[in-house]
């Protein structure tokens, strides 16, 4: 079967790409799924860090783009998990070194080698984001429970609505349940009556996962953590199949009514 | 091969540069109009650049793109004008302008619809943050207007959804312009020239119409009769 390309963006830049790239992939590759993570953020790369992987770079995408090696040379191979595959970014590059075309062809080179290829975009509408979501067949918008990040948002997915690609799914990363509670921040309902697009996934805040991606190794690899057990649902459903929704918060009925939103639309 | 200057048209405006373009090739008119720049940077550094692309069928991926090559040229693009719906529901979406104040040089102006003529713009979807809509006429949303979209328009504006954004209607003047909402919560309301504070409104809940009486914007609930 051919792999699948989701593209990872977010209006916002910060909210959390790179983190759910690294740990999708982790989370797929884990249950077996061949996996290739492209870093789309040219000049600013840093999926290699997330990953773990960055003392193994020696080609980048940019070497493949302009000749200097073969796509598989450039491909860096996980340190635990053999199907598992990176390929990074390049650091001193700009990024109009990297055209639309480009990604489509080096996707399309995959495509049959691979079950799941995951695209870390770059944040904003500019020429980055343009490359990481040529090639995809599915776009993830990340947002944070915030209201400047859920404004950018709104806009990515006007974008993308416009561009006619199959309508993005939604991911609200680093929600923190006692803040919503106290109203000091949006909840996931806000956030998704407003974007009105398909739910996909609710990370909590964590601070597992700032540790780490600082050591390399994405929570989605911890069984006990919250973060990475939110992500590894989302991995589920990339699959197509039906997870319920966390409940991050026993008390308040609010999920039952998120898992009900969800269905609509 | 196009003869590069004459595909590109420059006239002078008020608030910028007017440039024209014809139906030739995309790629060659942006080269064209590019390296029309390039020779003559100082005439264009610092522009403020309204394009008439004509009949030019304009995605977002071209936009953007020539967007940006001209703010690396220190121009910026604030309007796009075009006869293709396509592109100009394009730089609806990337917020530029798609009408200027000043008429088609060459062509007979469009007669101006005022606000009491029975034109209409039907949208039939969400305008997004970003969004920016004008209309020498009505508007008709079939769906919500998010914060960070903006509607302008010389007639009335009726809101099937929820109003979250800006709306300014009778923004030729016209006083007797109404704003209708099913939920409203605009952040900037205007019709002709009177303004609401927004934040001072309390919140009606259900249908709304806001029109201007004894000049000033009143918003109350709507009434069935
Ligand atoms: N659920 C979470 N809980 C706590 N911290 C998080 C969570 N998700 C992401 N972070 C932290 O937020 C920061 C930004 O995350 P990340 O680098 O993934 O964002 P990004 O969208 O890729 O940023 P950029 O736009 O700069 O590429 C990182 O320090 C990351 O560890
Ligand atoms: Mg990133």
């Amino acid at each position: 079967m051919a792999a699948q390309v989701v593209t990872i963006s977010s209006g916002k830049g910060g909210v959390g790409k790179t983190t759910a790239v690294a740990n999708l992939a982790v989370a797929l590759a884990t249950d077996g799924g061949r996996v290739v993570c492209i870093d789309g953020d040219i000049g600013l790369r840093n999926l290699d860090v997330v990953m773990g992987l960055e003392n193994r770079i020696v080609y980048d995408i940019v070497d493949v783009i302009e000749g200097r090696c073969k796509l598989r040379q450039a491909m860096i191979r996980d340190k635990h998990l053999p199907e598992l595959y990176l390929i990074p970014a390049a650091q001193t590059r700009d990024k109009n070194s990297v055209s639309p075309s480009d990604m489509k062809r080096i996707c399309d080179e995959l495509r049959l080698s691979a079950d799941f290829i995951l695209i870390d975009s770059p944040a904003g509408i500019e020429r980055g984001f343009r490359n990481a979501i040529a090639p995809a067949d599915r776009v993830l918008v990340i947002t944070n429970p915030e209201v400047s990040a859920v404004r950018d948002a709104d806009r990515v997915i006007g974008i993308l609505e416009a561009e006619e690609k199959h309508s993005p799914s939604l991911v609200i990363n680093r929600l923190n349940p006692n803040l919503v509670k106290q109203h000091d921040m949006l909840s996931a309902e806000d956030v998704l009556d407003l974007l009105g697009i398909q739910l996909i996934g609710i990370v909590p805040e964590d601070e597992g996962v700032i540790v780490g991606s600082n050591r390399g190794v994405p929570v989605a690899q911890d069984p006990k953590s919250r973060a990475g057990q939110a992500f590894r649902n989302i991995a589920h459903r990339l699959k197509g199949e039906e997870v319920p929704f966390m409940d991050l918060d026993k008390q308040s009925g609010l999920w039952d009514r998120i898992q009900k939103m969800t269905g609509r639309r | 091969m196009h003869d590069l200057h004459s595909l590109v048209q420059i006239k002078g405006l008020r608030d910028g540069l007017l440039v024209s373009l014809t139906d030739a090739p995309w790629e060659d008119q942006q080269s064209a109009l590019l390296s029309h720049m390039d020779e003559q940077p100082s005439f264009f550094q610092g522009a403020r650049l309204a394009l008439d692309v004509g009949t030019q069928i304009l995605h977002v991926n071209e936009m953007v793109e020539l967007r940006d090559q001209l703010s690396d040229r220190n121009v910026a693009l604030w309007a796009v004008i075009s006869e293709s719906p396509t592109t100009e529901h394009t730089a609806q979406l990337l917020g530029l302008a798609t009408r200027i104040s000043k008429p088609h040089p060459e062509e007979t102006p469009l007669p101006s619809k005022g606000p009491n003529d029975e034109t209409a713009l039907f949208i039939n979807k969400t305008l997004r943050s970003g969004t920016r809509i004008e209309y020498p006429g009505h508007v008709v949303v079939l769906g919500d207007v998010n914060p960070g979209a903006e509607i302008v328009a010389e007639g009335n504006v009726i809101i099937w959804g929820k109003l979250r954004g800006a709306v300014h209607a009778g923004s030729k003047g016209d006083e007797n312009s109404k704003v209708c909402g099913l939920d409203f919560s605009p952040m900037q309301l205007r019709i002709a020239e009177k303004a609401v504070n927004t934040k001072k409104e309390r919140q009606i809940l259900g249908p709304v119409v806001a029109f201007i009486r004894n000049e000033r914007v009143v918003v109350e609930s709507w009434k069935f009769s």
